[in-house]
């Protein structure tokens, strides 16, 4: 596998990640997503205590070429956001699982998280997509 | 939708593992491994390799080849002299602009005209419609293959595998005939990019040749290979007009600030005089300007720019600037405000970004 995937993260079909410990999940963008969406220049975070929906954006990450939007992986409330992003957004291309996690939120239903992707399911995953690139 | 077409360094892109797009019907990379922004910062510190094959060539010949061309272009030919290059808007009755290209003169009944790739078809009906007396046109387009060599090591790497003496070319030059590594090529000392370079046009069929030549005589300098992201952002930091961003139908060139390249007292009538001629007297509602972002935010094609809940233009081309390390952009804006106001808000999605309003080019290399 060209591109990192991590064991013990979920994983979503839009290449979001999601790192559980106790009741909180972090969320950033996979190894994949950053480098299709090659150098990040900025990121827009969500506001601290707003509610995010499973699958729609909570986050703006843009590279130089193009804006993506970064989907929740599960609903909940943001608890926290990584500001050290705003000066560098290029720490996500850089450690896209651990310093470039984006923000952390209070899973609200465990059922979410289960039927994300596991490490195994996400790489056929992108594998499939790159076939059919 | 037809397939789209590989140009003669289809292979060299993908040897290269360069990310591979469909650009305006091209398959071109838009760019490699090592990134755009490392293709920015080699492009001026050292020195690139493009593709631009994409670029349509058409030949003008003929006894009334400079009567033609003076009355198509808004821009006079009338002073340039054999193996020069101008540049110039080609525009419509009512002033909006058909295409932006250069026109090489070999002689006075001899041209050859560079255009934008996207344009070429349209380019190419609008030159026959207007032709007249004895005018030869040709689309050469599918015949050339273009190398952009861009960048400071460019006079150097191609010295190595051509005899004539490169420091003796002056900018907007160019030399036909020219064999470089036994291609027979055109070399022009021109670009898109701010930095010095050449263009090296040849057929198709020599065009594997060409290309590997220059990769071989770049590695000492540690030639690298650009893509279209990073043409798009040397270009933007250049302020460089993009037809469909700068310039289109519906903006002229007096808009897009390319005033010195249209000839309004060119003494023989040209398409777009009147209306350019009264544009400039009447004044028109938006005008090129230039801006820097003053927060954290990209700038992007499209967004309103906005002061006091009005919106005064529109950003036409923006990005992240890796050679100056801010984000930058070229925008429509109401002159008057343009030229009162020193800041003006960006509306990025749902909030507005501040940026002070800046004099072009945001980037001019050191002579």
């Amino acid at each position: 596998m060209k591109y990192k995937v991590i064991d013990g993260l979920k994983y979503t079909k839009q290449h979001e990640w999601a790192r559980q410990e106790n009741s909180i999940a972090a969320v950033g963008l996979s190894d994949y997503a950053q480098d299709k969406l090659g150098e990040i220049v900025f990121v827009e975070l969500p506001d601290v205590g707003s509610e995010v929906e499973a699958g729609k954006s909570a986050a703006v990450i843009e590279s130089v070429k193009a804006v993506a939007d970064l989907y929740a992986p599960v609903d909940g409330k943001v608890t926290e956001v990584n500001e050290a992003l705003l000066d560098q957004p290029e720490v996500i291309n850089q450690d896209p699982y651990g310093e470039g996690w984006v923000f952390k939120v209070e899973i609200k239903d465990e059922g979410q998280m289960d039927a994300l992707m596991d490490k195994s399911t996400y790489e056929e995953f992108i594998i499939k997509e790159e076939e059919e690139e | 939708m037809t397939e789209a077409k590989k140009t003669p360094f289809f292979e060299k892109h993908v040897a290269l593992n360069g990310k591979i797009i469909d650009y305006n019907g091209w398959y071109l990379p838009v760019q490699f491994p090592q990134g755009l922004v490392e293709e920015v910062h080699d492009t001026r510190k050292r020195a690139t390799i493009c593709d631009v094959s994409h670029m349509g060539e058409v030949s003008v010949q003929g006894k009334d080849a400079e009567a033609y061309l003076q009355k198509i272009l808004v821009n006079d030919i009338s002073k340039v002299k054999d193996n020069s290059i101008i540049y110039s808007p080609v525009c419509y009755s009512h002033g909006g602009v058909v295409d932006d290209i250069l026109i090489y003169r070999i002689n006075s009944e001899n041209y050859f005209l560079v255009v934008n790739a996207a344009n070429t078809d349209k380019d190419y009906e609008w030159f026959q419609e207007n032709s007249f007396g004895d005018v030869r046109l040709q689309n050469l387009s599918p015949q050339y293959a273009q190398i952009a060599l861009q960048g400071p090591d460019s006079e150097a790497i191609l010295q190595e595998i051509t005899d004539i003496d490169l420091s003796e070319m002056k900018y907007y030059r160019f030399l036909t005939d020219v064999s470089v590594a036994g291609v027979n090529s055109i070399i022009s000392r021109t670009g898109y990019t701010g930095e010095d370079g050449f263009e090296v046009y040849c057929k198709t069929d020599g065009a594997s040749a060409l290309w590997d030549a220059v990769w071989d005589a770049g590695q000492q300098k540690q030639l690298s290979p650009a893509g279209l992201g990073s043409r798009d952002v040397l270009r933007l930091e250049a302020s460089l007009p993009l037809y469909g961003h700068e310039l289109s139908e519906e903006i002229t060139p007096l808009q897009a600030g390319l005033n010195r390249f249209v000839a309004l007292e060119k003494p023989v009538l040209f398409n777009g005089q009147e209306a350019l001629q009264k544009q400039k007297q009447e004044g028109f509602s938006r005008k090129l300007f230039g801006l820097e972002m003053l927060e954290r935010g990209v700038p992007r094609e499209g967004y309103p720019i906005v002061v006091d809940d009005q919106e005064i233009g529109w950003v036409s081309s923006g990005s992240y600037s890796p050679t100056l390390d801010k984000f930058i952009a070229m925008a429509f804006i109401d002159p008057e405000m343009g030229k009162q106001l020193e800041e003006v808000n960006i509306l990025i999605r749902k909030r507005t970004y501040r940026a002070k309003i800046t004099k072009m080019p945001f980037y001019r290399r050191d002579n």
